[in-house]
């Protein structure tokens, strides 16, 4: 142990660097899954600490244990009892091996109801209907189409906080994985594929999202602001991008599908009628005629 | 005539790519200069390259390993400085850098880091372990280390010619397909696992029939040793796990070569499908890595608490249970695919089970330094930082197996954290503690103890500096393989965590040291007996090094601890009645022919000269043709010389040299006397 000791001026030069981290962190409190900002987030980061408690009852017993008979069995200590041919019993054995299967029978039990209660598909109730979005992974952006409204937006998605928020996610290129960690989990966006995501916020507030799954060049840029907002300054928000010059008609979306890095929020005023439908119909194995000239350009001008 | 290679590959476009290739051509003219210059080219291909001897082929694969340890390492502390200060801006490295980085640090780590060193390991061990005088294939088992050193070589390669694959050691499809990674890259990635795959199946294979059939008299299933029963159960892995591979990278090739779709977006592709053929290879693979360095630990444990190790049959058990589980967890590298909840929460279940076993094992090795007489040799130190720290990775594990908590923390550092937690003080550490307990076995001198000690402290500071931080971030919600941020609360942790990769370079540097400074004392610290920690399995029976035969007579064993057993019975170091004629597997230049033909093969295939591909492919074939009508692939060692080789040996061997026995001897029967086979 005593080799430890040329370690010496290093340790004293990590000391203040461990102050400094002490000290920032405050920054802690701004962890969006420490700190969630949602009921499903928080239900999903309760299971985690639950979990972690629950693994105590082994992990500590280990700690102490080492500790314990590194000090007492160390081969100085002549004192210590010792038994070269000991090699097993059945009593320390039947405990070993139980305590670990009854403490995961009961994380068992948290899971199993943790998985069903927390399903990213299952609507959550409420006694408003939820407000359905559209999210396409593009590269490297998000685009969000909002079927209520007739409007879509680019890397800024709103939403009324007192309503639970319904996502449909899919991908207009490689496998993306959409999340806004303060509000829940993720779920994967792929092409030709539809998932769901349902979230909840607790009050107004705004929260980043991001793709968390490495899609290329832009992908440390593919990140967006995700607003959840009061009755009228969501219907004000709402009023604006109507109000946008822009529409994304199936020009628009193609050249919007082209790759382009950090690109600013844009309000497009309509979309191209079914366009989430259309997007997944890109990748569909099907054979036929397109359902319009729009759908056409979409799937084969991009593709 | 060179398909899509010009002189565009060369890497004169940025002065990353020209550091790289510069400081890998310089390497090999280095290594080329050192071999002329020590005039030991006739010895590196008459004594090594050729040899078929299973501690030979073992030692190529640990210094491969170690060579590719460097490699990897400059990958990671380089994206570690780039974490470090690219807070809002570019950093030193583009994306396009930085991409290739975390990919090839993965694949490298993954597969010419720890593969090579627990293959490595194995060779040198196991058939030493089971009274064995070579592997069941001696052949094969150079075939299959050239064809790992022809991957890393192509990993290597990629460096200098082209780039390598920028899509992650995964390589998961859409994005690693044509379309989206239309470069050489990833084909690079491809055949380097297809080439060194082949290896890794037929060392499962080979270990399988070595270990079934190969043992000695009285060496039944439950004396083997704990590292050759890990050794057994990998092996049975390796060989049903790695063809899983071989098929999702072929038809990746497919899809990106000639246009298949199995995993494209359109046209009936399945990206789905890639995910899962992956893992199916990718979570057995996990404890391929690791379940050696269990076996270690188990060795070692025994070994330095002077104790017979606690619960062997339950450590036996909670292998093979780990083994099979392995097989069926899968899914739980992608919960967020979106499964239905019964799906998730059975797979999620299946992986704590494996917790249980896991649990048990490290309390099994609790239970074994209990009333012992712990010594703090390098291999035990590292041992306990890894029952330590392992803990904690155990736990996280745990957290990520619960699919709603992995919704959240899926993709993120947290994940990151985790796998290291796994794959550092896990397998690595095991790894380490392995070279520093059987170094003597493999080179008849021992590891210098001071800087082994001054490694594992460095490794373990530098791990929880690295990797601590990690964890924090992924509650901080940063995600994996970022080349830049926009959140200044994570730059404190990831200047924490590039100071911990700092200190990791420091402790590769000791280990440097720590090599250098044992082979200049080597004459000091000889091992005469073979036997320089008073072990207690049978490779400690052979000199250090071993005969090119390994045992002179085949032992046979009576107990557990068979070497243990043999000393306190009087049996060890004791000449027998007479010798009889050994018969030796011949060196053969085929399996460095097979190799060269293999990375050039798998590089024809990157650059689609496809004339040169079937070349190589045909003189292959060729190769295996003039091996299967060989019929002269052996030799006879005459019992004169076994008796000269076992004779020199024995003379050599003083009394003092001899462990004292009497600490083992039975509780009132320590009358002061000497045991007999002790002295």
């Amino acid at each position: 142990m005593t080799h430890i000791m040329f370690l010496r001026p290093l340790i004293r030069g990590v000391g203040p660097l461990f102050l400094f981290l002490a000290l920032s962190g405050c920054a802690l409190s701004d962890a969006p899954i420490l700190y969630p900002k949602g009921p499903i987030a928080l239900a999903q980061r309760n299971l985690l600490f639950d979990a972690f408690w629950l693994m105590m009852i082994v992990a500590i017993p280990v700690y102490v244990l080492t500790i314990a008979f590194l000090i007492r069995y160390r081969r100085e200590n002549k004192s210590a009892a010792y038994a070269p041919d000991w090699e097993g019993s059945w009593k320390y054995e039947t405990v070993i091996w139980s305590v670990p299967a009854i403490i995961v029978v009961a994380i068992g039990f948290l899971l199993w109801e943790g998985t069903h209660k927390l399903d990213p598909y299952k609507k959550i109730v409420s006694d408003k209907p939820a407000f359905q979005v559209q999210a396409v992974a593009l590269d490297w952006k998000w685009l969000f189409i909002y079927p209520e409204l007739g409007v879509a937006s680019v890397n800024e998605l709103a939403f009324p906080a007192d309503r639970p928020l319904s996502v449909e996610i899919t991908s207009d290129t490689v496998m993306n994985s959409f999340m806004i960690p303060a509000l829940g989990g993720q779920i994967y966006a792929m092409a030709g594929m539809r998932s769901e995501l349902n979230l909840l916020a607790d009050e107004p507030g705004v929260f980043t999202g991001r793709n968390t799954m490495y899609s290329g060049d832009g992908y440390s840029d593919q990140y967006f602001q995700a607003h959840a907002m009061t009755e009228s300054d969501f219907s004000d928000w709402s009023d604006k991008v109507k109000a946008s010059a822009s529409t994304l008609d199936a020009p628009t979306y193609v050249e919007l599908h082209k790759q382009s890095i950090a690109d600013p929020v844009t309000y497009y005023s309509s979309y191209e009628p079914g366009l989430f439908k259309i997007i997944l119909r890109k990748y569909a194995p099907v054979v036929g005629p397109y359902e319009s000239e729009a759908a056409e350009l979409i799937c084969r001008g991009a593709a | 005539m060179l398909g899509r290679l010009t002189i565009d590959a060369l890497p004169f476009y940025s002065w990353v790519a020209m550091g790289g290739a510069a400081v890998t051509v310089g390497g090999g003219i280095a290594a080329f200069l050192l071999v002329t210059y020590l005039k030991a080219w006739k010895a590196l291909w008459f004594d090594w390259l050729t040899s078929v001897d299973h501690k030979k082929i073992g030692i190529m694969y640990i210094v491969l390993a170690l060579v590719m340890l460097v490699r990897g390492f400059v990958d990671a502390i380089m994206m570690r400085a780039q974490q470090a200060i690219a807070l809002n801006n570019e950093g030193y490295l583009p994306p396009e850098h930085f991409e290739q980085i975390f990919s090839s640090h993965g694949t490298i780590m993954i597969f010419f880091v720890a593969m090579p060193f627990l293959t490595g390991l194995i060779n040198i061990v196991v058939p030493q372990q089971i009274g064995a005088r070579d592997v069941a294939f001696p052949f094969l088992n150079s075939f299959s280390f050239f064809m790992t050193a022809a991957g890393a070589a192509l990993v290597l390669v990629s460096l200098v010619v082209g780039k390598f694959s920028q899509a992650g050691w995964t390589g998961y499809p859409p994005y690693s397909g044509i379309e989206y990674s239309p470069g050489v890259g990833v084909d690079y990635w491809i055949w380097a696992l297809l080439v060194s795959g082949v290896g890794s199946t037929l060392t499962g294979i080979n270990f399988i029939v070595t270990i079934i059939k190969n043992r000695c008299p009285g060496m039944t299933y439950m004396r083997m040793p704990l590292f050759t029963w890990t050794a057994l159960c990998i092996s049975i892995l390796m060989a049903f796990a790695f063809p899983a591979l071989t098929v999702v990278a072929l038809q990746l090739a497919l899809d990106r070569t000639l246009g298949f779709h199995f995993f494209t977006n359109g046209d009936g592709g399945n990206m789905m499908m890639f995910a899962n053929l992956l893992w199916i290879w990718g979570h057995p693979e996990v404890y391929i890595l690791i379940l050696p360095a269990f076996g270690i630990f188990s060795e070692v444990v025994a070994t330095f608490s002077r104790k017979r190790l606690f619960g062997y049959a339950s450590l036996v058990y909670a292998t093979a249970c780990i083994a099979i589980l392995s097989f069926t967890v899968w899914l739980h590298h992608f919960f967020t695919m979106g499964s239905s909840a019964n799906v998730n929460a059975v797979f999620g279940i299946a992986t704590m089970i494996i917790a249980v076993p896991t649990g048990v094992k490290i309390f099994d090795w609790l239970f074994t330094m209990y009333r012992g007489r712990i010594e703090f040799h390098p291999a035990m130190v590292f041992t306990i930082g890894f029952m330590v720290t392992f803990v904690i990775g155990g736990v996280t594990g745990v957290l990520l197996a619960l699919p709603p908590a992995d919704y959240l923390m899926h993709n993120s550092t947290f994940l990151v954290a985790h796998f290291h937690n796994m794959l550092i003080p896990g397998a690595l550490f095991g790894y380490f503690a392995g070279m520093n307990y059987w170094f003597p076995k493999a080179f008849g001198f021992k590891l210098n103890e001071k800087w082994g000690i001054r490694s594992f402290w460095c490794w373990i500071i530098g791990f929880y500096l690295a990797f601590m931080p990690l964890y924090v971030l992924g509650f901080m919600g940063m995600t994996r393989r970022m080349e830049h941020y926009q959140d200044p609360n994570w730059q404190p942790y990831l200047i924490v965590a590039a100071l911990g990769a700092v200190f990791v370079l420091f402790g590769i540097i000791c280990i440097g040291i720590q090599l250098y400074v044992s082979a200049k004392e080597w004459g000091s610290s000889k091992d005469v007996t073979g036997d320089p920690w008073n072990g207690r399995t049978l490779e400690w029976a052979t000199s250090s090094p071993p005969a090119p035969y390994n045992f002179a007579v085949i032992p046979e064993v009576r107990d557990l601890d068979a070497f243990h057993d043999m000393k306190l019975r009087g049996q060890a170091y004791q000449a027998p009645s007479g010798y009889e004629d050994i018969v030796m597997p011949k060196n053969t230049w085929l399996g460095p022919v097979m190799g060269v033909l293999g990375f050039l093969l798998g590089f024809a295939m990157v650059w689609y000269i496809w004339w040169l591909a079937a070349l190589c492919f045909v003189a292959s074939l060729v190769c295996v043709g003039i091996r299967a009508c060989d019929d002269d692939t052996e030799f006879v060692l005459p019992a004169a010389e076994v008796a000269r080789i076992e004779g020199a040996r024995l003379a050599a061997i003083a009394p003092g040299d001899l462990h004292d026995m009497r600490e083992f001897a039975p509780r009132g029967a320590a009358t002061g006397a000497i045991l007999p086979g002790s002295a």
